[in-house]
């Protein structure tokens, strides 16, 4: 097991240097650059020269990566232009943010995507089962964005019930309560589809085991129904929900970006954008390797626990 | 497909319906303390240090934390003093005195006076000074003239200027002159953005990151004191969700609504405030190549675009139709004998034929959106519509903001014939100087992407810049007007209104001229 992770670990350093490369050759090739975002209307080449200067982009292309990357190597992410303050400092408070959004709302995925599709299996075509299915299919095709701004207009804007955005009160917050308050709302809007897809696929590896002659000795041989379906075949259909529930961690924390702008949560994925609209070079490049170790991360740990489900997979 | 439709239907009965029953809910109790401010705003700060921030949203903030030696009179544009009670110009308008109010302290107890002053201007100006390295200031060539700071005794400072420069003294009066004490500068280092000490009327108390900026009131502020005990600005750059904090009551004041939500606030509970600004939106020709070439087809272009449809249906009633390169904002320096050019089709297509222009094939950049651009898509197609009514064969390339500029700052030959352009500024110089004059072209370190060349234009404005009597300006400036609008380098289509819209808790709220932000005299309920 120890040399599997291992492995994997290893094979994480060329994934994640080549994306360096990708994302600072990006920033260096799109149009626009920082002193022309500073000074707007006041961008004589004059101006801009002295701003790239001060800035150290007058520097050669692969001397200033190499440079960037030796300082990331040292924790040394750079100082943001746009927020006058270090990267890693503002990566650091954003993800916290993201993490609380995109975990709960990935908790709320799996809990809910599972038993749904768990339920639905169970009573194939019963009542439950096409409640569930036409459920699943709204929460699919609604844009998560969308769903947000409806959630806002209704429960914040006409029956005042949760604040319209933000993370804690303005005034006299801060605590627990008033975090899980700002919370509902969005959280809800970022699972809504992530449930759907999970639901769905749980739903048809439920099924797929639950015609499996070994579900059908257990069921012949009088084991209570909630131990075959939970005991026997949830743990069986695990081994294909995991690695779903894997890439729609992913997509939880991307999609995270939209639901992020609407509720003007202060998270990473609205510093990216931000950044991104103001040319902010050092925090894009370190916020998206940053997000993209996270990622290759969680698909080392989904891979492991997969390995750890079924031995087959184990090399 | 029967599903999917009745979802959609539902879908949208569902928005419908939510939409009505926020039109029928009055707004409940407010939930915003008293004597607190809440503002939103459109975007995090950058840097709370004045000489370091470009942004009117950081303006907003930093003009009730800092003061300058002059401002802008409330209403106009015109100077006033502040912190300097007088102030006196040499004949050959070179050297600027002024003369330093008593009493003032900075919020972290260091006193205001002439070497205070003189270290803010050194601090930007001087490579070698001590805390240069504070910055980067990029508008620190708003006082590129300033050769040296003197301080002639205690409360008197003196400006040595290289040439004479009219401008200088609305610069100072501009949020770039705002002046910060120089002991806090050199207590915070680089971090004096995060920790600023000004002497306004209010004093910074916190900044939680992308949360909240927060300040109060300065109980020792040597002038009125301010009306509310403390005013957060709340950044929200999703302006849908600004507009559901308003309507929710999250927040009592919010700037730049955008058009299609005022209607939202038209009833009990709020109160609109609009005012005309120092903002010009306007089409680069390029006068170099192709079909602009020709006078008489830029003015046709004057004449075919429908100004008026654009101002009350595109912008909804939020901008006003632009006669000429200044904005009446500057009162002093506006040629009201100007009419903006009439929507006046059939003479339109009269100057294209006398031309000898069959169709003449253009093509327009378009930005996505950017500072002061309003709503360049909309505008770009409703423009390209009148356009071809009159004979145009017009060919829209649209671009992100920051591309955009990359693409017409250089300037337009080989590229476009038309760009779209808006600029917001504080001296009725600024903008004919840095884009109309033979020497503002690109390749000269201008502005002027549409190589728009008059000697009498260059004659007048370089003038202008060195009068010191201000009568002499406005008449130079006046008479630059008109022959701008005669050889059109540019089409004149809007002047913007700055917009707010507050709750009916907020009391004596004014927008300046200006877009800056005073909230000294504001009172909440």
């Amino acid at each position: 097991m120890g040399r599997y992770i291992l492995k994997r670990l290893i094979s994480a350093v060329p994934v994640l240097l080549g994306i360096t490369v990708i994302v600072f050759a990006i920033m260096a090739m799109i149009p626009g650059d920082p002193a022309t975002a500073i000074l707007g209307s006041y961008a004589t080449p004059e101006n801009v020269a002295r701003i790239n200067r001060d800035l150290g982009l007058d520097k050669p292309l692969v001397q200033r990566y190499f440079i960037w990357l030796g300082n990331m190597l040292q924790g040394d992410f750079g100082r943001s232009f746009s927020l006058n303050r270090p990267v890693l400092d503002e990566i650091l408070e954003r993800f916290n943010a993201t993490l609380i959004l995109a975990g709960t709302s990935f908790v709320i995925c799996a809990i809910l995507g599972i038993l749904a599709g768990v339920v639905s299996a169970a009573r194939q075509y019963g009542l439950a089962d096409k409640l569930i299915t036409f459920t699943v299919l709204i929460g699919i095709s609604i844009p998560s964005f969308f769903l947000g701004m409806m959630m806002i207009l209704l429960f914040a804007v006409n029956l005042r019930w949760l604040p319209v955005s933000g993370m804690y009160a303005i005034y006299g917050g801060g605590d627990v309560p008033d975090l899980l308050r700002h919370l509902v709302m969005p959280a809800l809007a970022l699972a809504a589809v992530a449930t759907g897809v999970i639901a769905r696929l749980s739903r048809s590896a439920m099924l797929e085991v639950l015609r499996q002659d070994y579900i059908r000795t257990a069921r012949a041989k009088g084991v209570p129904e909630g131990r075959v379906i939970l005991g026997h075949a949830l743990r069986a259909a695990m081994v294909s929900i995991i690695p779903v529930l894997g890439i729609q961690a992913g997509f939880v924390l991307s999609g995270a970006v939209y639901i992020e702008i609407v509720f003007q949560w202060p998270g990473v994925g609205r510093m990216l954008v931000d950044a991104i609209l103001k040319r902010d070079i050092l925090l894009v490049q370190g916020g998206v390797v940053f997000v993209a170790a996270c990622y290759v991360g969680f698909n080392i740990a989904v891979d492991v626990a997969q390995s750890l489900l079924d031995p087959r997979i184990k090399t | 497909m029967t599903l999917l439709a009745l979802t959609r239907r539902t879908l949208i009965a569902a928005a419908t319906s939510t939409l009505a029953l926020g039109a029928a809910l009055a707004p409940a109790t407010a939930q915003t303390p008293e004597g607190v401010l809440i503002v939103g705003q459109i975007a995090e700060p950058k840097s709370l240090d004045p000489a370091a921030v470009t942004a009117v949203n950081d303006f907003r903030i930093l003009v009730n934390l800092y003061e300058g030696l002059v401002r802008y009179k409330p209403g106009t544009l015109e100077v006033e003093p502040q912190l300097a009670t007088d102030w006196t110009i040499s004949d050959d308008g070179t050297v600027y005195t002024f003369t330093l109010r008593e009493g003032v302290t900075f919020h972290d107890g260091t006193p205001f006076d002439a070497a205070a002053v003189k270290f803010n201007f050194d601090r930007m100006l001087d490579d070698t000074h001590p805390y240069h390295d504070t910055g980067p200031f990029p508008l620190a060539f708003f006082f590129s003239a300033v050769k040296e700071t003197t301080v002639v005794d205690p409360m008197t400072v003196r400006f040595t200027l290289s040439e004479p420069y009219a401008p200088f003294l609305s610069n100072l009066a501009y949020p770039t002159g705002l002046l910060v004490s120089p002991a806090a500068v050199e207590a915070h280092g680089a971090d004096f953005g995060r920790n600023p000490a000004g002497t306004g009327p209010f004093t910074f108390a916190e900044w939680r990151s992308n949360e909240a900026v927060v300040i109060e009131r300065n109980d020792d502020y040597w002038g009125d004191p301010a009306g509310t005990d403390a005013v957060v600005f709340r950044p929200i750059t999703d302006a849908n969700t600004r507009v559901a904090e308003m309507l929710a009551g999250g927040i009592d004041l919010m700037v730049e609504v955008p058009p299609t939500s005022l209607g939202q606030f038209r009833g009990e509970g709020f109160e609109i405030v609009e005012q005309a600004g120092p903002h010009v939106w306007f089409l680069i020709l390029n006068a170099r190549e192709g079909p602009f070439a020709d006078v008489r087809v830029r003015q046709a272009a004057n004449y075919a675009v429908n100004k008026e449809a654009i101002v009350n249906d595109v912008l909804e009633g939020t901008a006003e139709v632009a006669a000429g390169p200044i904005p009446p904002a500057f009162a002093w320096a506006y040629n009201d004998a100007l009419a903006p050019y009439p929507h006046d089709p059939e003479k339109a297509r009269a100057l294209l034929a006398e031309a000898g222009m069959e169709a003449p094939e253009v093509t327009f950049y378009v930005t996505e959106g950017g500072s002061g651009m309003l709503d360049p898509v909309a505008m770009g197609t409703a423009i390209q519509a009148d356009l071809a009514e009159v004979g145009f064969d017009v060919t829209i390339e649209t671009y992100e903001w920051n591309t955009f500029l990359g693409e017409v700052n250089p300037g337009l030959e080989g590229k476009a014939d038309m760009a779209e352009m808006a600029w917001m500024t504080n001296d009725p110089d600024t903008l004919p100087y840095l884009a109309l004059r033979t020497d503002a072209w690109p390749d000269r370190g201008g502005f002027n992407s549409g190589y728009y060349s008059n000697p009498e234009v260059d004659a007048l404005l370089e003038e202008a810049r060195t009068a010191t009597d201000q009568n002499r300006r406005a008449e130079l400036y006046r008479e630059m007007q008109a022959i701008v609008q005669q050889d059109a380098p540019w089409v004149f289509v809007a002047n913007w209104k700055q917009n707010a819209v507050t709750s009916d808790r907020v009391g004596n709220f004014t927008l300046e001229p200006s877009f800056l932000l005073h909230l000294q005299d504001v009172v909440k309920n």
